[in-house]
């Protein structure tokens, strides 16, 4: 059975008037890294400041390792933070900023010298111990702060969008690095970014936050196969949503109406009544295009753009009643241009029913 | 490239030219003046005699004078100390304020300049005088029975210094510490420090630029403030300012006067390098 490491229970925070965090629940099990996943103002850093004692809950509890902290002081908790901004002290060198935190806890000097090496060893910066902080590069800087929150061996490590200055190069092989660092460390990591590739490519968990809620937690898998809402299939991959009326449901075959067509759904275990509205998501590479003289299936639409991007083709359809519905194809081009008609549809396990924003 | 090709057709040169005019006439020609005056013999009734001598050094070595200067950086240290006890926490606090209160009180800081420093300096004599202001409310309320004569005392002379200097001290410590990443505050309570020990180990050494300018601009001019010492010290406080002044108004010995500016200057400058080395810095904080 797993141990649970940090648990938040009902946390609420306001600024001013501004409702930042309405109610937090989470509980972390050691060892996984769990990414808290929004776009910025969705209060993803402010529940991180809460974890790592920076900030104060107006309410709920935060219990770390099965003790209450919520009160306690950041020093106290055995938590460190990899901070957005690095927040490196710029009048200590790369050694004295990793050793702080174990000069703090009168470690003797011998077993600072040791445990500083191997950090730096670790993130890849031997023999940089005597640089300034000014004296190094956006990426070197990122690891000097990452071992300086290590070395302290915390229960858990918070990082609010580390990697979020780099160019994208940089943030692949980071993503990667920090990936492996975890596993070897067997750390409990705390994630923050807006970004959903990144959330998908590191995380054992995600948690999708929406205006100081999650809005759901799962794996990466769960999250991307199955959104809860609307909302998250649409922030990570970006799905198309797409509104219909239940015609007929048959175990989980679903029989939807969709801007004048017919369509199908796959219901995991809900149930619908015939006259029911339903929200479905359907992600772009599931979308399916036809020549509607060819065969005639499925609904009628008109593409309305066509771009190059990623090496993914994305063309976009209106449907019959407005909709906008976007497919994206391997390849850089396709028979259809921009005016053309066309039957779209989708198979019926990748269309998954959502809840409608509100 | 563009700025490659001004500075080869010289029209630079010659925009710079005002400015090199300017310093020259206003900066270093009294400068040199004064330095060369302090090598010349006084004259036997006015003005200065074209002679070169040493003697106008020599005569500061005199216990008289060298204990003037003795005094005057007792002064100064006990002023400047002073003034970076309350002032370094006002600034640091005002720097931690909304942006709104900021305003506010930069403009409190401000307000006094409006008025004369001079006029400001009356203002305390009536405070201090026996049976003034401070008097009558230490006496009203009983914790004092007699007048304390606090006017024409070194204490005086030392709440004169703080009063006419702490602003100095409250920019140069409010503009460093408005420049400071507070996250790194953060980030050293997160590593473990108590919020003492966050402002030892972070905030006193990033704000370290602003007090160690703040104490120039209070220990420099506090040697020199001779109107302060004049005005509430009466006869009994004198300093290197006021020195040089009656050298030069009252004694009109002028080549004296001029050597006890250069020691001075001298010492100023000394001053300033060895904050250049403690610090790394080449600007003052703040003010200059």
């Amino acid at each position: 059975m797993a141990e649970t490491i940090l648990k938040l229970d009902h946390i609420t925070k306001t600024f001013g008037d501004t409702q930042v965090l309405s109610d937090i629940n989470l509980e972390v099990q050691r060892g996984e890294f769990i990414t808290l996943l929004g776009s910025s103002g969705c209060g993803k850093t402010t529940t991180l400041r809460i974890i790592a004692g920076l900030e104060t809950p107006d309410g709920g509890t935060v219990m770390l390792g099965g003790k209450d902290v919520t009160n306690e002081e950041p020093n106290k908790r055995n938590v460190n933070t990899v901070f957005q901004s690095y927040a490196l002290f710029p009048h200590m060198t790369v050694a004295q900023n990793v050793a702080y935190s174990l000069k703090l806890k009168k470690v003797d000097k011998a077993t600072i010298q040791k445990e500083v090496a191997s950090v730096l060893t670790l993130v890849q910066l031997e023999g940089y111990d005597d640089r300034m902080p000014s004296e190094l590069s956006g990426g070197q800087r990122q690891r000097v702060a990452i071992a300086r929150a290590i070395v302290n061996k915390p229960h858990v490590l918070l990082l609010d969008e580390p990697l979020g200055a780099l160019d994208l190069q940089l943030r692949r092989q980071m993503q990667l690095e920090l990936k492996h660092l975890q596993k070897k460390l067997d750390m409990t990591f705390i994630y923050i970014t807006h970004d959903q590739e990144e959330a998908l490519n590191m995380s054992t968990r995600i948690a999708v936050m929406r205006d100081g809620l999650f809005e759901q937690i799962g794996t990466a898998a769960e999250i991307y196969n199955r959104p809860k809402t609307a909302y998250v299939a649409k922030f990570v991959g970006s799905a198309n949503i797409v509104n219909g009326v239940v015609k007929a449901q048959n175990g989980s075959a679903l029989t939807v109406e969709v801007a004048g067509g017919e369509a199908e759904a796959f219901a995991f275990d809900e149930k619908y009544e015939g006259g029911q509205k339903i929200c479905l998501a359907v992600r772009s590479e599931h979308v399916l295009i036809h020549h509607c003289e060819n065969e005639p299936q499925g609904l009628c639409a008109v593409v309305t753009e066509k771009s190059f991007a990623g090496g993914m083709l994305r063309i976009v359809f209106k449907l019959e009643d407005g909709t906008t519905l976007v497919a994206s194809r391997h390849g850089i081009d396709i028979d259809f241009s921009v005016g053309d008609k066309a039957c779209v549809g989708w198979a019926a396990e990748n269309a998954v029913p959502v809840e409608a924003d509100e | 490239m563009k700025k490659k090709s001004l500075r080869k057709n010289g029209s630079s040169w010659l925009m710079l030219l005002p400015l090199y005019i300017f310093t020259l006439l206003f900066v270093l020609g009294p400068l040199v003046y004064m330095v060369v005056l302090s090598f010349k013999m006084r004259a036997d009734v006015w003005g200065v005699l074209d002679i070169f001598t040493l003697s106008n050094y020599k005569n500061i070595f005199e216990p008289v004078y060298l204990n003037t200067f003795l005094q005057s950086f007792k002064l100064a240290f006990t002023s400047t100390v002073l003034i970076a006890l309350i002032g370094y926490p006002f600034g640091y606090f005002m720097a931690k304020l909304s942006a709104a209160w900021k305003k506010r009180m930069m403009i409190v800081l401000m307000i006094p300049f409006w008025t004369n420093s001079l006029i400001r300096l009356y203002g305390w004599i009536i405070i201090f005088r026996a049976n003034g202001s401070l008097d009558k409310i230490l006496m009203g309320t009983g914790i004092t029975s007699a007048p304390l004569k606090l006017l024409y005392t070194y204490p005086a002379v030392v709440v004169g210094m703080v009063y006419a200097l702490l602003q100095f001290m409250i920019l140069a410590v409010y503009s460093s510490a408005e420049k400071m990443d507070w996250s790194l505050v953060e980030a050293a309570r997160d590593l473990g420090a108590t919020s003492w020990k966050a402002f030892t180990s972070v905030t006193l050494k990033m704000t370290l630029p602003g007090l160690m300018s703040g104490i120039i601009l209070t220990f420099i001019p506090s040697m020199g403030l001779f109107f302060i010492a004049d005005i509430l010290g009466g006869n009994k406080v004198v300093l290197v300012g006021s020195l040089i002044q009656d050298q030069l108004m009252k004694a009109h010995n002028w080549p004296f006067a001029a050597a006890l500016s250069v020691v001075l200057m001298i010492m100023t400058t000394l001053m300033i390098s060895l904050y250049k080395k403690l610090t790394n810095t080449t600007e003052l904080e703040g003010l200059l």
